[in-house]
This record gives structure tokens, C-alpha cells and sequence, in this order.
């Protein structure tokens, strides 16, 4: 599978040849119209959202119904969202807030009904699913909770199929995949067939390869969601080494603990950002919330 | 503290310091540091309703010491202690006041206090996370830690109930 050379995206990339598609997990896609630009009036900035910082995304005004059987539910009612460079945002939310559906629209994986969204200072919620495609390969890296690998094939393959496609030489790749299944912990592995692997290694794997093409973001939707608690903290401490290596990470996440881990949280609830605050540790000591939540009452 | 100070002294005596020591010795850094002061005047009170005994000894350079040892009235009730099933924590129910009585009051609204108290609880997690990070080699620790932890995202879930049906 490394030698890649083929058409099959119709659009191109400014510098790159062109490429297969990358295989890509089913997901639920949306038939809806071609986006229209009618955000709403207001455009106000968002709260949380740093004053200085480079923004890689933004979002305003964003609406998605879903639609069935002659019932629409807006899943998402208008979220404005401002994420800077290098920072670690977690989505949370009651089972429909329209975490998920955020999470998808941001990854290009459905289309709003209205609002915009820019990527790195370009609108891409207008953008063909082919663009999408690109996009994916080379800026946007994605997590599910179930790791879609490609199950007959080795954990090298798998990490190194997405840069190979990007368009990286086979020893670009593989120098890559190396770096990264070593900082996994996956370095033994990298001869199993995906199948062969438990569930927490197959997602260090899933992470690996949305990381192969250094993205400029990094989305995870529920990425510990089917994990036992040992590999939840061992995603975790990958994400938050991650982040302190400057990368900006959009995680959904109904799990506080995870939540926890990124320094600032976004509450969605009804399709609307409810809250939006920074996370800071509770402090130490004798006399404080943390002591008082570990005391032992006897 | 008292039943954890009879625990230890139904193993073999000891005194105050060395009680403070086993304490953290046994639960590890997570654990709030207990104060001498305090084990000291428990020390105290089970001494003077009979449940441990204590003795000083002298030492050649120091002042006298107070070695303790658990009396029978002491193990029984330990064993009443060990036998009586332990009651489950409660709802944070100084939050559930505040969010019930706070509408028409001017004082603050529901949402607000959710939100409010949803960061705090985020803040703590955070803590939590850190603690656990750095004494990833003390399983007693990293149990007490991961127990908070699931009461907390316990008290998350039931804030998210509220917002659902209050709101």
C-alpha cells in the first residue's frame, strides 16, 4: 500500500500531486444544502477566547438542524467559538448538546445550516468534500472514540498510509512513524497487524496517524470513550504532551476527567455554548478544596 | 482519625509521632498530612474512655515518650467499627440550597450557579489529575485519588441533571 500514486480528488492541492483518499471512518454525512451565509446579526467576541493569541479556529454564529421524519432538531443553535494557537479546549455536555455534531462540522465531516468557519484564517464551511479531504490530510487531524484503523493492515501501514498520501517520500514516513509510535509507547508494534491490538493501543495507534501529518489542529471526539481507565490515562498523558509541544487540540468529551486535562472548557447545552472557562488546578495545602475533597472522614 | 489511630495500635503500640508516620506512611502523599497536635489530644480522649492505655518511657536525651497500646474495651470497638457498614456519601446539598432557593431572590440566577460551581468542580478535577500524575507509583494514593474523581464526575452528571430540568 505505499506506493500511492493515482487520481481520485478532483481538486488539487497548490503544491501537491495528486492523491487517493485517505480512508475514512462512516460517518453519518449530512444531504443538506449548500451552506448559506446567514449567521446571525451579532457577531460578538467570544468569551475565554484569548485577546492575543493566533487564532486557528473560528466560529461564528454556527446552526445545524437535523432533520427526521418531519421533526427538525437544531443541534446546534448558534455556537460562536475562538480557538488560539497551542491551546487545549474541551467540549462538554449533556448527551445531545451537539458536542459531536460541533466536533463534526469543525472537521468538515457535515455541513452547517448557517455560520461560518474559518481555518487558519480561511473560510472552509463552504468548502467541496473534496477540499474537505484535503484539509483533513494536511491540517486537521481527527480522533473518534472507535479508532477506524484499517485492521488488516500492520500499525507502520497504517501510520505512515496518511503521509504517504500527503505526500511524503516513504522515508519521510517512516522517519515520522517511528517518532511517533516511540513517543506512543508503540515502538514493538509497529509489525502487528491493527487487529492484533487491545483497544487502548489501537487508539494510541489512531492518534498516531492523525498526527503523522503534524496537523495545526487536532479534534478528538470522545477518544477515551470505549477505553478501560489505565489507557484513558495513557491517551491523556499523550494529549497533554501534545499540547505542551504547542499543539492545538478540540476535544469533545462527556468524561470530567478528560475534560480536566485541557485548560480551558467550553459547556455546550441545547446547541449554545453555556459557559466557557479557563481550568486552573485547585490549589494544595492543608486547608484547601483538594484536601478537603481526599480527607478521609473517620 | 480515632478509628484510624485504633487500627494502628491494634497492630502494636507506638506513640503519637510514630502514629503520624504510619498515617502517611500508609496512605501516601495524596493524603492530607494529619496533624500532630490533633493526634495528640485524640490520643488523649481514647485514653480517657478506656479504649487504648499509655505508658511513659523514658529517654537517656530526650523527654519522656508516651507508648500507647489498645485496650480490650479498644478492640471491640474496632471490630464494631469494621462490623457497621459505612454510609455512602451524600449530595452536595449546601449547592442543591443555593440552586433551589436562588430564582426571585436577586441574588444570583440558576445558570450562574451552575456554571459557578461546574468550574470549581473542573478546577478540583484538574488538582486531582495533577496529584495523580506525580505519585503514579503509590497504588494507595492513586486509589483515593481515582475515588474523588468518580464522585466528582458523579456531581457533574447530577449538575448537568439540574441544568436539564431546571433550566
Amino acid at each position: 500500500m505505499s506506493s500511492t500514486a493515482g487520481a481520485s480528488d478532483p481538486v488539487r492541492g497548490p503544491e501537491r500531486p495528486r492523491f487517493p483518499r485517505i480512508p475514512r471512518p462512516r460517518l453519518p454525512r449530512a444531504r443538506t444544502p449548500r451552506p448559506e451565509s446567514s449567521a446571525p446579526s451579532a457577531t460578538p467576541a467570544t468569551p475565554g477566547a484569548g485577546p492575543h493569541g493566533e487564532a486557528v479556529l473560528r466560529v461564528r454564529g454556527l446552526v445545524r438542524t437535523h432533520r427526521s421524519e418531519g421533526s427538525a432538531v437544531r443541534a446546534l443553535d448558534g455556537v460562536d467559538l475562538d480557538v488560539d494557537r497551542g491551546e487545549f479546549v474541551a467540549v462538554m455536555g449533556p448527551s445531545g448538546a451537539g458536542k459531536s455534531t460541533l466536533l463534526h462540522l469543525l472537521g468538515g465531516l457535515d455541513r452547517p445550516d448557517g455560520g461560518q468557519i474559518w481555518l487558519e484564517g480561511r473560510r472552509v464551511d463552504g468548502l467541496s468534500e473534496a477540499r474537505w479531504a484535503l484539509l483533513r490530510r494536511r491540517s486537521v487531524g481527527i480522533v473518534f472514540q472507535f479508532s477506524n484503523l484499517v485492521s488488516t493492515m500492520t500499525v507502520a501501514d497504517n501510520v505512515e498510509l496518511p503521509a504517504l498520501l500527503a505526500g511524503a517520500s516513504a522515508r519521510q514516513a517512516r522517519t515520522r512513524r517511528e517518532e511517533l509510535l516511540g513517543e506512543l509507547g508503540l515502538a514493538d508494534k509497529a509489525r502487528a497487524v491493527a487487529a492484533g491490538l487491545s483497544g487502548g493501543e489501537q487508539q494510541r495507534v489512531a492518534l498516531a496517524r492523525a498526527l503523522v501529518n503534524e496537523p495545526g489542529l487536532l479534534l478528538a471526539d470522545e477518544p477515551t470513550g470505549s477505553l478501560d481507565s489505565r489507557s484513558t490515562r495513557d491517551v491523556l498523558r499523550l494529549l497533554t504532551r501534545f499540547h505542551e509541544q504547542g499543539r492545538t487540540i478540540v476535544l469533545v468529551t462527556h468524561d470530567a476527567r478528560v475534560a480536566a486535562t485541557a485548560e480551558r472548557v467550553v459547556s455546550l447545552f441545547d446547541g449554545r455554548v453555556a459557559d466557557d472557562a479557563a481550568v486552573e488546578s485547585a490549589p494544595r495545602g492543608r486547608r484547601t478544596t483538594l484536601a478537603d475533597v481526599l480527607e478521609l472522614k473517620g | 482519625m480515632r478509628e484510624s489511630l485504633l487500627a494502628l495500635l491494634a497492630k502494636e503500640p507506638a506513640h503519637g509521632y510514630e502514629l503520624k508516620q504510619a498515617l502517611e506512611h500508609t496512605f501516601g502523599p495524596a493524603y492530607p498530612q494529619p496533624n500532630i497536635g490533633q493526634i495528640y489530644v485524640t490520643l488523649g480522649r481514647l485514653e480517657k474512655t478506656g479504649l487504648i492505655r499509655g505508658q511513659d518511657v523514658s529517654q537517656s536525651s530526650r523527654p519522656n515518650k508516651r507508648v500507647y497500646e489498645i485496650t480490650d474495651a479498644g478492640r471491640e470497638e474496632l471490630a464494631a467499627w469494621f462490623e457497621k457498614p459505612t454510609e455512602g456519601p451524600r449530595v452536595r446539598d449546601e449547592f442543591f440550597l443555593k440552586l433551589i432557593l436562588a430564582p426571585g431572590t436577586g441574588g444570583a440566577d440558576r445558570l450562574a450557579l451552575i456554571n459557578k460551581q461546574r468550574r470549581h468542580y473542573l478546577n478540583t478535577m484538574r488538582g486531582l489529575s495533577r496529584l495523580a500524575a506525580e505519585g503514579r507509583d503509590n497504588r494507595v494514593s492513586q486509589l483515593l485519588i481515582e475515588g474523588a474523581m468518580l464522585h466528582l464526575q458523579a456531581d457533574l452528571d447530577w449538575l448537568e441533571r439540574c441544568q436539564e430540568e431546571l433550566e
